[in-house]
């Protein structure tokens, strides 16, 4: 049971005794006075915006242009699209390098191991304006692409191969000694279950994937930051810069998005416990 | 490959390095003390704290750190705040840190055995005794392997810096790109330096990992 599970249950924590009534009171006290020192924090910077004028309707008038919410919605279509392609092949390149990285062949596991190390360590930026100078800057569409495929790649590369090496042995040695393969054993005793234990983490690695494509903002791929860096630096009346707004705009659409692909990982990860715990009980 | 040793490119080169570790060390530091305040925010008695801290690493680990580097040099001058552009970054690339760390300390905080905090309220230590003396020197032993793949990031994300105008490896990228050199060369020598800095990072931890080691 973790820590937060036990306090929601009002029941004792790990780190402290259940309170007694004058401590109840200094928790108390401490609470106001964090809330007061919170609310003097976001007072304080909702005034310093209001004072800078940054909720000013003039300033917030961009938003009401019909083609201004089109720039944003096709921001936001950009970057789906971008995260759809290089979370697909993202996936399709991890299970290729993870079974690389786990073959018998010397050679090709040395190979893959190389690679699945190389891109890890790369800073996915330098990645991807590499590409764009050298290959893609008529698209860079696929400079963003191709570069967040090579990096989460990779990594769901060594997720996978580290949900491979986590299935019990004897998983493995009785497919053997049932007389499969190699590949059957790999594709129908093995991957199957290391996917179901590692789905949580695939998942979010594609949580970081949907993130990265806001790289795509300094190779002027038109993404969704891109487009609000458009809309910001075009003032459309006396007003100024609508910076703070776009960013006021932008930001809650990509944690809402962050937030709901960590939803379904949590979702998954809730069925295939329900789903353990109903093959271990009809086991036992 | 030979570029580099012609006219000053290598001082270029050589300033841009500095500037990565710079910037990756001092938002390491802020990174790694606002994330031991969150942590102990949101294992607090407090409800309110708690929710601050959850609040904040939902916030700052599901935005990009693109659009934080964004929000902080396009959206704090309109304000009268005028860092430096290192500064920004700093402030950018520790914020977004500091909520990973404080998610790889909550976690090892709860690896710690129940029995360890009984003991040390049973001797009549409070909570940040029980904390500071007992559960964090445990906890930071558990933290130390995936503390380290934060730590290996963060240079990695440092890159982004470069373009919001801070004079490190990526805008030296940049600055050779614009003199016409290979694409390649350029990248080889850059990925050298990444990759230099991520293995001394890497084996400085698996030094702190070996130091620490206790059998329990």
């Amino acid at each position: 049971m973790s820590m937060l599970q036990r306090q929601r249950q009002g029941s004792a924590s790990v780190l402290y005794d259940i309170p007694g009534p004058r401590t109840r009171t200094r928790y108390r006290l401490f609470g106001v006075l964090a809330l007061l020192g919170i609310a003097g924090l976001l007072w304080y910077a909702v005034s310093a915006l209001a004072d800078n004028g940054q909720f000013d309707a003039d300033l917030w008038d961009p938003f009401q242009y019909n083609f201004v919410q089109q720039m944003i919605v096709d921001g936001l279509l950009s970057t789906l699209k971008a995260f759809g392609l290089a979370g697909a092949f993202s996936l399709a390149l991890g299970a290729l390098l993870a079974s690389g990285t786990l073959s018998d062949h010397g050679p090709v596991r040395w190979v893959c191991t190389a690679i699945v190390q190389f891109f890890r360590a790369m800073p996915l930026l330098i990645l991807i304006v590499a590409l764009y100078y050298a290959f893609f800057a008529k698209d860079p569409m696929w400079a963003l692409v191709l570069g967040l495929t090579l990096y989460n790649g990779s990594v769901q590369a060594e997720i996978i191969r580290s949900g491979v090496n986590a299935v019990p042995r004897g998983q493995g040695e009785a497919a053997y000694a049932l007389g499969m393969r190699k590949t059957q054993v790999m594709s129908t005793i093995l991957v199957p279950q290391a996917v179901r234990s590692m789905l949580p983490s695939m998942i979010g690695q594609l949580v970081v994937t949907l993130k990265d494509t806001s790289l795509g903002y300094i190779i002027t791929y038109n993404e969704l930051l891109f487009m609000g860096k458009k809309i910001a630096s075009q003032p459309m009346n006396a007003a100024g810069f609508p910076y703070i707004p776009v960013v006021l705009v932008i930001a809650p659409i990509y944690i809402a998005l962050c937030l709901l692909l960590t939803a379904l990982a949590r979702w998954i990860e809730a069925r295939g416990r329900r789903g353990a715990n109903r093959r271990t009980s009809a086991a036992a | 490959m030979g570029f580099l040793f012609e006219q000053d490119n290598f001082a270029l080169f050589r300033d841009g390095f500095l500037q990565t570790i710079e910037l990756s060390a001092l938002s390491a530091l802020l990174a790694l003390l606002l994330g031991t305040l969150l942590a102990a925010f949101r294992v607090s008695p407090v409800p309110v704290l708690r929710a601050f801290g959850t609040t904040w690493v939902t916030l700052f680990r599901n935005t990009p750190l693109t659009l934080l580097f964004f929000a902080v040099t396009f959206g704090l001058p309109p304000l009268g705040v005028h860092f430096s552009h290192l500064t920004f970054a700093v402030l950018a690339l520790g914020g977004y840190t500091a909520s990973f760390v404080c998610e790889v300390i909550r976690s090892g905080i709860n690896t710690v055995p129940l029995g360890q905090a009984e003991a040390a309220r049973s001797l009549g230590m409070n909570f940040f005794q029980t904390l500071s003396l007992v559960i964090l020197p445990q906890a930071t032993r558990t933290v130390l392997g995936p503390m380290s793949s934060v730590f290996i990031a963060l240079p990695r994300n440092s890159a982004i810096a470069g373009a919001f105008s801070v004079g490190e490896l990526y805008s030296a990228q940049q600055t050779f790109s614009e003199r016409g050199y290979s694409i390649f060369s350029i990248f080889f020598w850059v990925a050298c330096a990444y990759l230099l800095i991520s293995a001394t990072v890497a084996s400085l931890f698996r030094f702190l990992e070996s130091r620490l080691a206790v059998a329990r």
